[in-house]
């Protein structure tokens, strides 16, 4: 399932294990530690932000650790794109407007 | 007419930097700016309208409006101006509010700047959001498609990233 990066950080408890992994890899026991609900929860969590590709899993004996794709990450940038594209329209809104006024003036 | 345009954002500060030029002399662009009746022809991106309910342009005064949707669908805002220099520079607090004036705290502080050079209007806006998630909703009421999400922690975990690299 294709899900998107807005979705997953919308929960806090999604934010919160992106901030616990992206300072280390951590596996998915030593997450839930940091969290007051059941283990099944925060693996919920986990599967949901690993098939948004923003976690990074590697194998170490029997123990699979999770961190951070930095990567992902960019797709905020392209977010703040978004309010730059905004304020263009709204600029060149403004522009017309502003046309409008000087031709009124004449 | 190519008229300069600069977007420029520095996460770790929260801030956001913005200039643009406009091809109509100083007076006309701080009107479009400061009255009410004029905001309302431009900074509702189509095809959504904005609604002004009050404007009071004045230190302490206040601006209350609300985006409109085609659904009808209405986003309040509320801002309070902090500091008017006539035709140069005005402040405001800016932030998402209920149809009842309440505002959704905190907000972000916009900052304006304007100068005249040879009939061209440079208007310098920076903006500091003590989130971001305020620049995201920005962002729905513009593209109502996607973007539905709250981010409402996302500078801690920006910082988080940054200071890593």
């Amino acid at each position: 399932m294709r899900r998107d990066i807005f979705q997953a950080i919308a929960d806090p408890t999604r934010r919160a294990i992106l901030v616990l992994v992206a300072v280390q890899a951590m596996t998915p026991n030593a997450l839930a530690e940091h969290f007051n609900t059941t283990r099944q929860s925060v693996s919920k969590h986990i599967r949901i932000l690993a098939e948004c590709d923003l976690l990074a899993q590697k194998q170490e004996g029997r123990e699979i650790y999770y961190g951070l794709k930095i990567d992902k990450m960019k797709e905020i940038d392209i977010w703040l794109d978004q309010f730059r594209k905004l304020l263009e329209t709204q600029f060149q809104q403004l522009d017309d407007v502003l046309h409008t006024l000087k031709n009124q003036k004449k | 007419m190519n008229l300069f345009f600069d977007f420029t954002v520095d996460k770790a500060a929260k801030t956001v930097y913005i200039t643009r030029e406009f091809d109509a002399d100083l007076s006309l662009v701080w009107d479009a700016f400061t009255k009410a009746e004029l905001l309302d022809q431009w900074v509702a991106p189509k095809p959504w309208t904005s609604r002004t309910k009050f404007m009071d342009f004045k230190v302490g005064g206040r601006r209350f409006y609300a985006m409109v949707s085609p659904e009808g669908l209405e986003r309040w805002s509320i801002q309070r101006y902090t500091s008017i220099s006539p035709k140069t520079n005005f402040k405001m607090s800016n932030a998402f509010a209920d149809e009842h004036e309440n505002p959704d705290l905190p907000g972000s502080d916009w900052d304006y700047n304007f100068s005249e050079q040879d009939g061209k209007t440079t208007v310098r806006i920076t903006i500091y959001n003590e989130s971001l998630a305020r620049l995201e909703k920005m962002i729905e009421m513009g593209f109502t498609q996607g973007f539905k999400m709250s981010m409402t922690n996302l500078e801690a975990l920006l910082s988080t990233l940054s200071s890593q690299n």
